[in-house]
């Protein structure tokens, strides 16, 4: 669990300085994603990067489980939380399993037991062990080095993962390949992640919560579906885009959605799986012309049906909602 | 093709130039051989023995004391705390480098006296001044992403320095190694002028004395140890330098 607390960094200039990230406060539970969003220069990275004292805060405070960060050695914390960047930064002069090795080996851990783990962390990953491990960085494809750059922040297990724009260099069909397999990943592992990224589609797909910057300042700290629904103001609304019921539907299941019905119903109505989001119920929707779907099972038995009204009624109660993980300003 | 064969391929191609300079060297014996001049040649072996020694004395000591000062001055300069004074030092280094390498020498007689003191302090800083560019322009251009990594991950500066710069520098210094010491190598023989001793001793008295054997017997083992000289700084580039950054065995 990563706590935030009035979090600021000032960088001097002639003219007294400006806030680069101001007082911003928020907590990502433990096993969660949190994606930091936000146009460049709006002190995303600058807030990354103080989680892991790369960048030393001018006041405020980071707590990891509890822990002040300000009161452990940076190096030492360092360690224990993992690092994604955008260029990757894979050394060119190890090889994929020397670079997975690197923290590792700061840790003392013996050559068999690294070994071990470069070939666990490559297999997870999508990459043939035997092939990879003794290659250099220069001979492998953007997306090969992007999946190591991400071994090699998980070699140690830490339970924190910080990822700046970690996709950002890969091309936009790899980027969902390497993205649907982070999100399978982080199924099973459960890290609590920091993710920063300006790309909103991006942001909906991986984030349990997402913090929305603007000049430093956080605007909106809420799930997609909240932010979406109901965006705390017009930079959020702006920041989002016009489209945003429209990416709302990704993260809402058709199992939210549906009613139970009895064997007899809509015998006809093309069938959806409970698994399934809502951009695949609307397709249906408008491709077929109907407006009620059947829900059915991996055993193709019919568990619940999904209708039009349904849809409007979660989405507008999202839009109107007030609960627990509503905005903070 | 398999990657055996063609690191293979590889090898012959940076060995390719020295096989052509033992190609000239064995046409030079030839000419030697037959025009007679070998006989005067061997007649100065005792000579060119005692002098080889001492001429390896200049090289060795003077480019050992520069690969070691050279590279150690510039990774300081290469420090962020160094930074506002790095670029005026190698720009000074720059004019001192200018300075023939004959005027270093006389300079150093009439600091330091003669002898082989002044001779080595004038080849250490003819060869140290390349190794302290190369070093330093090979730091510098290691990207700033991969020390952020290197950061973030939690090594320590002495750790990023060792596993994380260095090595991706090492082959900019490894150049600038190579030019400095054909540079010690072929400056060595000047350093009988302030009584530094060495193979000088016969070219510039064979000259003097228009005794073309005697002028061969230091010419020739001084073009010998310039080409082993650089034989063994090419091949200690070829394996010492990551195969990830080394282009030699990647292309």
């Amino acid at each position: 669990m990563i706590r935030l607390e009035a979090l600021t960094k000032i960088y001097p200039s002639s003219h007294g300085g400006t806030a680069s990230v101001d007082r911003v406060s928020f907590e990502v539970g433990a096993g969660e994603t949190c994606v930091l969003l936000g146009p460049s220069g709006c002190g995303k990275t600058t807030t990354l990067r103080m989680i892991n004292r790369l960048v030393a805060p001018t006041s405020g405070k980071v707590f990891i489980d509890g822990r002040d960060t300000s009161a452990a050695d940076p190096v030492e914390l360092r360690r224990t939380i993992g690092y994604v960047i955008q260029q990757i930064g894979l050394f060119p002069n190890m090889t994929v399993a020397e670079n997975i090795g690197v923290v590792p080996r700061l840790l003392n851990w013996d050559r068999t037991r690294m070994r071990r783990r470069a070939e666990e962390l490559l297999a997870m990953l999508a990459l043939e062990p035997a092939e990879f491990l003794d290659r250099y960085p220069n001979e492998l494809s953007g997306g090969q080095a992007q999946r190591v750059g991400v071994a090699r922040a998980l070699a140690a297990d830490p339970p924190v993962l910080l990822m700046d724009e970690p996709f950002g260099a890969v091309d936009p069909v790899n980027r969902e390949v390497i993205q649907d397999e982070f999100l399978r990943m982080q199924k099973s592992l459960r890290k609590t992640v920091l993710f920063v990224s300006h790309d909103i589609d991006e942001a909906v797909k991986m984030a349990d919560r997402i913090a929305i910057f603007r000049a430093g300042r956080l605007e909106q700290y809420a799930p997609p579906d909240e932010l979406l629904g109901r965006p705390a103001n017009e930079f959020v609304a702006g920041f989002v885009g016009s489209d945003r019921t429209l990416k709302r539907l990704r993260r809402i299941t058709v199992g939210e959605v549906m009613s139970p019905a009895d064997a007899s119903a809509a015998p006809d109505a093309p069938a959806v799986a409970p698994g399934d989001d809502l951009r695949r119920v609307v397709t249906l929707f408008l491709e077929r012309g109907v407006d009620v779907l059947r829900c059915v099972d991996a055993g193709g038995r019919l568990v619940g049906v999904v209708t039009r009204d349904a849809v409007a009624v979660r989405l507008a109660a999202g839009a109107n909602r007030n609960g627990p993980g509503a905005s903070r300003r | 093709m398999t990657t055996a064969t063609r690191s293979w391929e590889m090898r012959q191609r940076s060995l390719l130039p020295y096989a052509v300079l033992a190609g000239i060297a064995l046409a030079i014996v030839w000419v030697l051989v037959a025009s007679g001049l070998w006989t005067d040649v061997l007649r100065y072996r005792k000579d060119i023995i005692y002098l080889t020694k001492q001429h390896l004395v200049l090289v060795a000591v003077s480019g050992s004391a520069a690969i070691v000062t050279g590279i150690g001055l510039g990774i300081w300069l290469s420090r962020p705390a160094m930074a506002r004074y790095a670029e005026a030092t190698i720009q000074a280094v720059n004019m001192a480098t200018s300075i023939p390498t004959l005027g270093k020498l006389a300079l150093m007689m009439t600091l330091l006296g003669i002898g082989p003191l002044p001779a080595i302090v004038g080849l250490w800083i003819a060869t140290l001044l390349p190794i302290v560019r190369n070093t330093y322009a090979g730091l510098r251009a290691v990207p700033a992403h991969l020390v952020d990594a290197a950061q973030g991950m939690g090594m320590s500066p002495g750790a990023i320095l060792r596993r994380v710069e260095l090595p991706n520098a090492l082959f900019v210094i490894f150049a600038g190694i190579r030019t400095a010491m054909a540079v010690n190598v072929g400056t060595a023989p000047i350093a009988f002028l302030i009584g530094g001793g060495g193979l000088g001793e016969l070219i510039f008295t064979g000259i003097d004395l228009q005794e073309y054997g005697m002028m061969l017997a230091g010419a020739i083992p001084t073009a010998l140890l310039a080409v082993a000289v650089d034989f063994l700084f090419g091949q200690a580039q070829y394996w010492l330098v990551p195969r990830g950054v080394n282009p030699l065995r990647n292309s």
